[in-house]
């Protein structure tokens, strides 16, 4: 990580762990995954389960429309202050990993705007397998995708799935439904990924999204020691 | 000085955020003004000889050393459109982050404590130029070739027009390009000495009017 405290001014360089004022930024997580797959859902769901334990803000990469942050809104996960949207001009992959400047502008002016923040979501638009965050833009990216878009996706890998820092098996309880085989989609990650964690989730269950949370909470520790 | 630090620049990978930006494009395919190469080639020609030219003489003249907080008012006083001037600051000041990281200079330093919301993009472009040890040509064609391969790109997004087709009507626009640099470069030159009056002050009503309109939509692809 860069950590060059020299520069005066607006940070030029997204990595900075550090803020202009010499303090320390917000932890950056990416979400990330195919459309469809609960990628807002478990954001709508982080946020209420970290929201009065954290300090937080979540950024939106909506491909055509504001849906993803009005849905934000209007589940009132967050305060209205606390959720923007950046346009991706048709491109969402482009904006989250070749040319960041946008997003990176959104969560900076989150943070000036209502921080100090410990967590800054930066939900990417649905797109497809090879889509990944840039290590400019996010310090931990998870990838979400889902038992109904086929049981063979572990299987495929690509970079979100392979690269992924959580891997995370959306809407289980649908795969008697599919003909999902979950033990075999475990047993592919598992193949893809090694001792990269994957987490199965219904956010219909009672646990929810406890197991990201938890992640979450394990990487905020990490980022504050 | 590197040639090769022009074609850095003038890439239109640099990541400065262009990409997520039409031109006003969006709202001329949308309106029916562009629907095919045709369509294109006008729509590009009469942005090259307006919204270009003015950027051109713009980014010439920060290249060559004319104050940057005079070329940026001078650019708002040739934006009448409040959405335009607010994109040609969120431009800039993306732009001013990866100039910042890619050419460091006091130069870029100082404007961007100057204008930490950003400072007119074409502004920002010719004090990286200067910081790549490019001159005020360079920055002019960085300013024209944007100005129409852009909209082109989104065109091609918009319509699913033939990419080779869309690229040759940049090509056939070329010397059109060059021309216009001239002018851009002539008067650009003369700012240092002569104030601002002396750039163009070209403009597109209907580029302005569109971009207020495109502004209001809540659904589009591009930003503007």
């Amino acid at each position: 990580m860069h950590l060059d405290h020299s520069h005066h001014g607006p940070a030029a360089v997204g990595a900075d762990a550090r803020r202009a004022d010499g303090s320390r930024r917000a932890l950056r997580i990416g979400l990330g995954g195919p459309v469809g797959s609960g990628k807002t859902a478990t954001v709508a769901a982080l946020c209420r389960a970290l929201r009065d334990e954290l300090s937080l803000a979540v950024v939106t990469n909506d491909i055509y429309t504001r849906e993803d942050a009005e849905f934000l809104l209007r589940e009132a996960v967050l305060p209205p202050e606390r959720i923007t949207a950046v346009e991706t001009g048709a491109c969402p992959h482009t904006a989250i990993r070749d040319d960041i400047s946008a997003n990176l502008e959104a969560v900076e002016d989150l943070e000036d705007e209502v921080g100090p923040l410990d967590l800054i979501l930066v939900e990417s638009g649905g797109d497809n397998l090879t889509a990944t965050f840039s290590k400019g833009l996010v310090d931990a990216q998870v990838f979400v995708i889902d038992v109904a878009g086929g049981d063979d996706i572990p299987r495929k890998g690509g970079p979100g799935v392979t690269t992924a820092d959580l891997l995370v098996v959306n809407k289980t309880d649908l795969a008697p439904y599919v003909g999902s085989d979950l033990a075999r989609m475990a047993a592919d990650a598992k193949a893809q990924r090694a001792e990269l964690p994957v987490v199965f989730q219904s956010l219909r269950g009672e646990a929810g999204v406890a197991d990201v949370a938890a992640w979450v909470r394990a990487r905020i520790a990490a980022w504050t020691a | 000085m590197t040639r090769a630090a022009l074609l850095v620049l003038a890439d239109g990978r640099f990541p400065a955020g262009g990409h997520a930006h039409s031109g006003g494009a969006e709202e001329a395919v949308k309106a029916g003004r562009i629907t095919g190469v045709t369509g294109l080639e006008a729509f590009l020609r009469g942005r090259l000889h307006t919204a270009g030219v003015v950027t051109a003489a713009l980014a010439a003249a920060a290249a060559a050393g004319a104050d940057p907080a005079e070329l940026d008012a001078a650019a708002d006083a040739r934006t009448p459109s409040p959405a335009l001037r607010l994109t040609a600051r969120k431009l800039g000041r993306q732009l001013m982050r990866a100039a910042r990281a890619t050419w460091p200079s006091a130069e870029l330093d100082a404007l961007a404590g100057e204008f930490p919301a950003g400072a007119h993009q074409p502004v920002v472009l010719g004090l990286t130029a200067r910081a790549a040890g490019l001159g005020a040509a360079d920055a002019a064609y960085c300013a024209v070739y944007e100005s129409v391969s852009g909209p082109a790109t989104a065109v091609v997004r918009l319509l699913g027009l033939d990419p080779f087709a869309a690229t040759g009507v940049l090509a056939r626009l070329a010397p059109e390009l060059d021309r216009v640099v001239d002018r851009a470069v002539s008067c650009g030159t003369a700012a240092p000495t002569q104030g601002v009056d002396v750039l163009p002050a070209a403009s597109a009503p209907l580029l302005e009017i569109g971009a207020e309109v495109h502004a209001g939509w809540p659904v589009r692809l591009f930003a503007s």
